[in-house]
C-alpha cells in the first residue's frame, strides 16, 4: 500500500497548550510525513507577540527536524484558518482542542469552536 | 486563560458547613464531611470515581480510567482546595470540591449515580459553600452544559447565576461574602 501524506494546516495562537499542540503534530508530521504548514494567529489572550511564537514555532520544527512554511494569518483567527485550509486545498486543520480550568474541565475556546462548527475540511482538536 | 467574570453584588446563603446528617429521599442514611486527607477517603472516592457512569462526566471530568482519576483526585485535593464527601456508611456516594483560581475558586459536584435525585446533591452544595464561607471564599463560579436543566435548576435554587452564556459551557458564579473584611 502507498502511504498518503496529508496536506496539513496547524493553526498557533500564544498560549502553552497551542505549542504543546504543535509539538505533538510536529511528531506526527515527522512519523508520517505529512506535508506541514503552520498558520501564526492573531489571538487574544496573551502577552506574546507573533514574533515570540514564530520563533517557539521555529524552535518546535527545528526539534522535531520537521520543515514547513510558516504563515502569519490576520484578523478573525477561525474564520481565517477555515479560509485558507479550503481554499488552498488543505487536508485538513489541527489545532489545539483547548485548555483545562483550574478543576480539570476541558474548555472548547472560541478559535475552535468557530473551525468545528465551520470547516468543511477535516479538523483535528490536539490534546 | 484568565477573562473577566462578573459575580452578582448580592451575598447569597447563608450556608451551614459540613458536617451534616441527614436520610435521602430513599430513606438512607448520608452524612457530609469536609476533606479529612485520610487513604480510606481516598480510597472510597477513587472506587465512586472508578464505577461512575461515563456519560455523567462534564468536560472531561471525571476522567474514565483509574491512573488519571488519582492524577484528577490529587488536583482537587491540593492544599488550598476544599472538598465534602457524602458518606453512606464506607461508601462515598456525592462529592463536591472548589478549587482556588485567581480570585475565586471553582466548584465541581459529582453524585453516583444510584445516589443521584435523592435530594444529596442540594445537601453537597450547601455544605461545601459553608466550608467555603467558614474557609474565606468570597466568590464561586462553576461551569455547566446547557442541556442540563436539572443541574442549572439545582444551582439557581442554591443561589448562583447565570453569567456567560457565550461560550460552549454556560458560566454560573455566587458571591459568598462581600469581601468587605479585606483591606478594611
Amino acid at each position: 500500500m502507498t502511504s498518503w501524506h496529508m496536506r496539513i494546516l496547524f493553526g498557533v495562537g500564544g498560549s502553552d497548550d497551542s505549542l504543546r499542540a504543535l509539538e505533538r503534530t510536529i511528531e506526527r508530521a515527522s512519523e508520517a510525513g505529512d506535508d506541514l504548514t503552520v498558520a501564526i494567529l492573531e489571538e487574544g489572550g496573551t502577552d506574546r507577540t507573533v514574533d515570540d511564537v514564530e520563533a517557539d514555532v521555529r524552535d518546535a520544527l527545528d526539534a522535531g527536524g520537521v520543515e514547513a512554511d510558516i504563515r502569519f494569518v490576520e484578523g478573525d483567527p477561525g474564520s481565517k484558518l477555515v479560509d485558507v485550509a479550503e481554499s488552498e486545498g488543505f487536508d485538513r486543520i489541527a489545532l489545539s482542542g483547548g485548555t483545562t480550568s483550574p478543576m480539570g474541565k476541558i474548555q472548547l475556546g472560541s478559535t475552535a469552536e468557530f473551525v468545528l462548527l465551520n470547516s468543511h475540511v477535516s479538523v483535528s482538536l490536539i490534546r | 486563560m484568565s477573562r473577566d467574570r462578573r459575580f452578582p453584588d448580592e451575598v447569597a446563603g447563608p450556608f451551614e458547613g459540613p458536617p451534616r446528617r441527614f436520610e435521602d429521599r430513599e430513606g438512607r442514611e448520608i452524612e457530609i464531611r469536609a476533606h479529612d486527607g485520610s487513604e480510606r477517603e481516598y480510597e472510597a472516592l477513587a472506587a465512586m470515581y472508578d464505577e461512575f457512569d461515563p456519560a455523567d462526566r462534564a468536560q472531561g471530568i471525571p476522567p474514565s480510567d483509574e491512573r488519571r482519576i488519582r492524577e484528577w483526585l490529587d488536583n482537587v485535593f491540593c492544599d488550598a482546595c476544599l472538598n465534602v464527601v457524602a458518606w453512606n456508611g464506607d461508601t462515598a456516594a456525592g462529592h463536591a470540591t472548589l478549587v482556588p483560581d485567581d480570585d475565586a475558586h471553582e466548584l465541581a459536584i459529582f453524585v453516583l449515580q444510584e445516589y443521584q435525585e435523592a435530594g444529596i446533591g442540594t445537601h453537597l452544595m450547601e455544605a461545601l459553600l459553608g466550608h467555603g464561607v467558614e474557609s474565606g471564599v468570597e466568590k464561586v463560579w462553576l461551569t455547566v452544559e446547557r442541556w442540563n436543566q436539572p443541574a442549572v435548576g439545582l444551582y439557581k435554587k442554591i443561589g448562583f447565576e447565570i453569567c456567560d452564556t457565550e461560550s460552549f459551557e454556560m458560566e454560573m458564579a455566587i458571591r459568598l461574602t462581600d469581601g468587605s473584611d479585606e483591606g478594611g
